[in-house]
């Protein structure tokens, strides 16, 4: 069992038997991530350049990590440095980068549809590491991931997504992977950042948080960047928290065993509690871990031995 | 010079029948249109299976000369103008500079001489610079042949100018030209607001960004009197507005365009970029909206807004790419293809709106086949078939959704003033 194609772009597209290979291949990996020494020779030879137009720490040194653990070169080009600020377009990047001689772009780009637009370019694989509002599959695959190790399946599991939907690309992969899983995905958010028609992709809205959390097996909370308050997409900050933190009252509203994730990083005290987010439901920790596993995986089944 | 054309189907909007007749032009002008017209030593053209349609009208394209002639000409536009089945077209001013004065009207008429091609009707701008500020000398426009204004592409924000503008249009006896867009609800925005955008994840730009602006320009046009009309409708709201506002009788008429009655929103899966157009393309149920419009004649006109951008200008991130797509070229086959085969439109209606109304509108003395007339004339087939293809289309740009969609009735023959521009 393979990809069925070169690159990674959303889960979308995925089939159910492509996500468990990702996930199967992902409890291998970390395996090694476990171990004392992290290396293995797998992807000698191979090389992995990430291309960074937004800000990011977390998954580019997730990438870089699981690059280096299985033995692959890599490449980092923050766009603010790169000749992006001369005003070279997306694919003359990218086609610039090919020609050195890379193996796999790791695309983070602020406007949806720019990893499409590179995998359509280029014969190398090109993972999307979040393309605007559209989809980041590896933060979606991570969060399965750790779904599935704490609560041993996906299928029927009850998932909670709280915050701006509108504008998360975790939120909409989140929703085609946990739903091709057999999971039902319950949204909540102040409603000017629910996106129009969002049912459509086969998610529920509920009237408020509360409905949302009742009774879930997984709690997934979004980030809320302050400039969406700025923006006047809702009142205020404080408001927010008041309407929509996940706090401990709120967390027992659902399963007595829920999963708390989030995809980092946190701002606490706002979505999310210091008290719930260091509690024993957390597993926003285990996810950053588990992050570098599912990555290491999507790198070895696209150019390494598990490649078409 | 005579040229008889024999054997067709003329199409005659003004008298509002289709009838097998020949026409007899003579130095440029219809001098006769009947039965079985003697020959008389004219040249013949032999129209047979063919339509014969007074030449048409495209009341709103983009020739983006001056300022952006890498997009497109006056004389490459006027090309692609024929090419399409259209004697004449009236051009947006949204170039660089705008066309604002009496002087750039002037020129814009004189490039269009000299291309020599199509008739080119300038749309001078309603403000200085299409600012939105203070009014541009539209007296002085309309003396120098300027036959609509409009701000298209910078709609009127402030209700206040657009409603002097109308008021003051409305002495000249001009029209306004409305593209209804309220800016605070679109800003931002790549693509029709629904289903689609949000699996996208690209922002949306709702109905009611038009519906708004277009219920203001409505209600303004009801108050002034001032002929309206309301450019490329694209939901079924703004087909409701114009509905009710013509039952109410407010003179307010309204385009739409080959591109809005064809494709819907879904087209944007995958992120082409010649799919991304102002308005942006909507659900299947506005086209269906659109399609009821134009068939019991809320909507007057098809125009294409056709908006040339080059492939370099296109060939980047959807959100990046600028809005606008060419129709000059593909609209007939489209008309044909989408309306009239369908039997949504006859061929008189579907003609109708490609020549009588924007006529009728624009106030030129065009979209007929009245002795005396300038002989512009197009004649289509509508059994002629043709896949879409872009490298052969003579406009400078080719950003079209419709590459390699089959189209069936396409124009066989552009006369402009007795001559031939265009024949395939």
């Amino acid at each position: 069992m393979r990809l069925r194609n070169k690159d990674m772009i959303g889960l979308h597209h995925s089939t159910v038997e492509e996500i468990n290979l990702i996930l199967n291949t992902a409890e291998a990996m970390k395996g090694i991530i476990n171990r004392q020494i992290k290396k293995v020779p797998t992807l000698r030879g191979r090389t992995m350049v990430t291309i960074f137009y937004e800000p990011s720490t977390r998954t580019r040194t997730s990438f870089e990590l699981a690059a280096k653990y299985l033995s692959a070169d890599t490449v980092g080009i923050a766009a603010a440095t790169s000749s992006v600020s001369k005003g070279e377009t997306l694919k003359d990047t990218a086609r610039n980068i090919e020609a050195m001689g890379a193996d796999v772009v790791v695309l983070r780009h602020p406007m949806a549809g720019a990893a499409a637009l590179l995998a359509d370019t280029l014969k190398a694989s090109v993972i999307n590491a979040g393309d605007g509002a559209h989809e980041h599959p590896s933060q979606a695959l991570l969060d399965l991931y750790t779904a599935r190790e704490k609560k041993g399946r996906l299928e029927g599991l009850k998932v909670a997504i709280v915050g701006d939907i509108m504008h998360s690309r975790v939120a909409r992969s989140g929703i085609w992977g946990y739903t091709k899983m057999g999971a039902t995905v319950r949204l909540a958010g102040p409603a000017t950042l629910i996106p129009k028609d969002v049912e459509k992709m086969g998610a529920t809205v509920c009237a408020n948080v509360e409905q949302a959390l009742a009774g879930a097996d997984v709690v997934n909370v979004l980030r809320i960047q302050t400039e969406r308050q700025q923006q006047g997409l809702f009142p205020s900050l404080r408001e927010y928290s008041r309407m929509f933190c996940i706090n401990r009252e709120r967390l027992a509203l659902a399963a007595p065993d829920a999963l708390l994730m989030h995809p980092g990083p946190m701002n606490r005290g706002i979505e999310i509690s210091p008290e719930v987010a260091d509690g024993l439901q957390s597993a926003i920790t285990e996810q950053v871990t588990n992050g570098v596993a599912v990555r290491m995986a999507l790198l070895y089944l696209l150019i390494g031995g598990g490649a078409r | 010079m005579r040229t008889i054309i024999k054997n067709g189907l003329v199409v005659d909007p003004l008298a509002g029948n289709v009838a097998p007749k020949d026409i007899l032009v003579v130095g440029g002008k219809i001098a006769e249109m009947g039965a079985n017209l003697p020959l008389g030593g004219a040249r013949v053209i032999d129209a047979a299976g063919c339509l014969v349609t007074p030449g048409l009208i495209d009341m709103h394209v983009h020739l983006r000369e001056p300022g952006f002639e890498h997009k497109e000409t006056i004389y490459t536009g006027s090309l692609a103008a024929a090419r399409g089945g259209f004697t004449a077209v009236a051009c947006m001013p949204n170039t660089n500079p705008v066309i604002d004065n009496a002087a750039l009207v002037r020129s814009i008429i004189a490039s269009a001489q000299e291309a020599g091609l199509v008739h080119v009707y300038p749309i001078g701008a309603i403000s200085r610079g299409s600012r939105g500020e203070v009014l541009a000398e539209m007296g002085d426009m309309a003396a120098a042949g300027a036959v609509a204004f409009s701000d298209d592409g910078m709609p009127v924000a402030d209700a206040a100018l657009m409603r002097r503008a109308m008021q003051y249009a409305g002495m000249l006896d001009k029209p306004i030209i409305s593209h209804s867009e309220e800016k605070s609800l679109s800003a931002g925005g790549s693509m029709h607001e629904g289903p689609i955008s949000t699996m996208l994840g690209l922002q949306g730009i709702p109905a009611s960004a038009e519906e708004v602006m277009g219920a203001r320009d409505i209600i303004l046009a009801e108050e002034t009197g001032c002929p309206t009309h309301i450019a490329h409708v694209s939901t079924a709201g703004s087909v409701r507005l114009l509905r009710e506002a013509k039952a109410r009788g407010v003179q307010v008429t309204a385009e739409a365009t080959p591109h809005h009655f064809t494709l819907t929103h879904e087209a944007a899966i995958g992120y082409d970029t010649a799919t991304k157009v102002n308005p942006p393309l909507r659900t299947a149920d506005d086209r269906a909206a659109i399609r009821q419009g134009l068939a019991d004649g809320t909507i007057d006109v098809i125009a294409t807004d056709h908006a040339p951008h080059t492939a370099e200008e296109k060939d980047v991130e959807y959100e990046k790419a600028p809005f606008g797509l060419v129709g000059l070229e593909t609209a007939v086959g489209l008309v044909w293809t989408e309306l009239v085969h369908t039997g949504l439109l006859t061929p008189l209606q579907a003609v109708t709106c490609l020549t009588r109304n924007p006529a009728r509108i624009l106030g030129i003395p065009k979209g007929t086949l009245a002795p005396g007339a300038d002989a512009d004339i197009t004649i289509i087939d509508p059994e002629l078939e043709e896949v879409v293809d872009p490298a052969k289309f003579v406009s400078k740009s080719r950003n079209t959704p419709f590459a390699g969609r089959r189209l069936k009735g396409l124009p066989r023959l552009t006369m402009v003033g007795g001559r031939v521009v265009m024949e395939r």
